[in-house]
């Protein structure tokens, strides 16, 4: 067994992205991955907070390393958003003692102190690197043959990095894809930006940069998107009716989370995987490879 | 062009005191940067121009342009410059020297969005999607929520618009307050 601090945000916990805390839960019991829920987190604080507020996003995400520390396994998270926060958390307060020094206080305010040691890693890299393709392929019981997928990692989940794949044109979902028994699609823009949270308050500018997407991946064939980051995921799915609408395009893509991929692969059935979340439906291109 | 200067030494050293912003004394303004940007060409001033300008001082002119929200955070820039300035960073430190400095009027409902989300990031320490979204038209323009009434319906027809919000129980939210308000007091990094 391959224990893990689990850290889902808050996107994946209440929020819109419920079908990926889900399906990673399910699917990591295969592999014997036993991930650990860290108790009372808060929010991360995500790019906005940091923008806001440098400190208090310091101490936001200090606060949940601190608390992973205790336990101390690798801290995971399922949120390329919340895997860049914490990360960047890790690295600024390493590379700035007078910023280390306030965090240490605002901790000690709490009870808390924090030394630097947790690494915080993305669920994929727990998957792709500890368990492995080889042990995934021995978990399939409906291989997904003939399933042409468009792995899509975005871009928090490869930079800034020093992280677990190439920055620009990384590989692990690509291979993960594959001992599934589905086909990665060539997918040029698979590390490009989907317009993160600027969806919200530039909704054209992500409309556009969605649109691009939607049209490299359909245009190399997929039938699917398989996403890594609960924002990536809905910014693709919830809006891909309204890049239709803008750019009079007709795209029918289903957007699953890559554990719910593995889940379908590993004979889950659909409920426990949340494929019924999913607003573009994922039904039919899954017909062939679905446990009812 | 409109420009002031204005105390321009200060802001360049403001900047680069910043986490993010020291780098700015190291571009070679090769444009590297402009040129990996999903979003340049919606900036007043793309990120290398950015650098020029606080380097010559012209405070008014960074501050109140929209280059820094328009922002996507996606790292292209910071991985591809070959002097490894964190141009993310930066971008994010500049929308702390405007909100702080009260020049934000570009003209881009983001810095409301990331005021709506740290609102909630900092009172409950968790994101309730309906409420940060509530707040953030509250604050912006309430009738734009209308035009996102169909997106919103089809989240909540697929079970993903929940509405009750993640609480910390009482006395792990009191350790996250006291950490919160010593941060405050000891504020003075952007």
């Amino acid at each position: 067994m391959k224990y893990y601090t689990y850290f889902p945000g808050c996107s994946a916990s209440h929020g819109g992205a419920k079908a990926y805390d889900l399906s990673a839960r399910a699917v990591a019991k295969a592999p014997d991955v036993d991930l650990i829920e860290l108790d009372d987190w808060n929010c991360c604080g995500s790019t906005p907070y940091t923008a806001v507020d440098e400190l208090a996003s310091l101490c936001s995400s200090g606060r949940n390393l601190a608390l992973a520390e205790k336990r101390g396994f690798d801290m995971v998270t399922p949120c390329s958003a919340c895997y860049v926060i914490l990360n960047r958390t890790n690295s600024s307060l390493k590379e700035y003692p007078e910023l280390k020094a306030k965090v240490d206080e605002a901790l000690a305010a709490g009870g808390l102190e924090y030394r630097g040691t947790v690494k915080v890693r993305h669920l994929l890299d727990v998957f792709v690197n500890d368990v492995g393709y080889d042990e995934i392929t021995s978990k399939v019981q409906n291989s997904l043959t003939g399933l042409k997928v468009a792995p899509y990692y975005g871009c928090q989940i490869v930079r800034p990095g020093p992280g677990f794949d190439h920055p620009e044109f990384p590989q692990s979902l690509d291979r993960l894809v594959e001992s599934l028994g589905a086909e990665a699609i060539p997918f040029p823009l698979k590390a490009r930006c989907c317009g993160g949270s600027l969806i919200i308050s530039e909704e054209d500018i992500a409309l556009g940069l969605i649109n691009k997407l939607l049209d490299s991946a359909s245009s190399n064939g997929a039938e699917c998107i398989a996403t890594v980051c609960p924002l990536c995921q809905t910014n693709l799915d919830a809006y891909q009716s309204r890049v239709n609408k803008k750019f009079k395009t007709s795209f029918n893509l289903p957007v699953l989370f890559f554990t719910q991929l593995m889940g379908v692969a590993f004979g889950i059935e659909s409920q426990a995987l949340g494929l019924e979340k999913c607003i573009v439906s994922a039904e039919k291109v899954l017909a062939g490879c679905l446990n009812r | 062009m409109k420009t002031k200067v204005l105390n321009g030494k200060n802001l360049a050293q403001e900047i680069s005191a910043l986490p993010g912003g020291e780098g700015i004394n190291l571009c070679i303004q090769c444009g590297t940067c402009s040129a990996s940007c999903p979003n340049a060409n919606r900036m007043e001033h793309a990120p290398r121009e950015l650098i020029a300008l606080a380097r010559a001082g012209m405070y008014d002119e960074i501050l109140s342009s929209n280059s820094m929200w328009f922002c996507l955070s996606c790292y292209l820039c910071t991985v591809r410059c070959p002097r490894g300035i964190k141009i993310t960073d930066m971008m994010h430190a500049l929308d702390r020297v405007a909100t702080r400095r009260q020049l934000s009027n570009a003209r881009t409902q983001t810095p409301t969005m990331y005021k709506s989300f740290s609102d909630f990031v900092y009172s409950i320490g968790s994101i309730p999607e309906v409420g940060f979204m509530t707040w953030f038209y509250l604050l912006s323009n309430p009738l734009r929520a209308l035009k996102m009434m169909p997106v919103a319906l089809s989240l909540l027809k697929h079970g993903r618009l929940p509405v009750k919000a993640r609480r910390l129980k009482p006395e792990a939210e009191r350790q996250r307050r006291a950490i919160l308000d010593k941060a405050e007091e000891l504020e003075g990094i952007l």
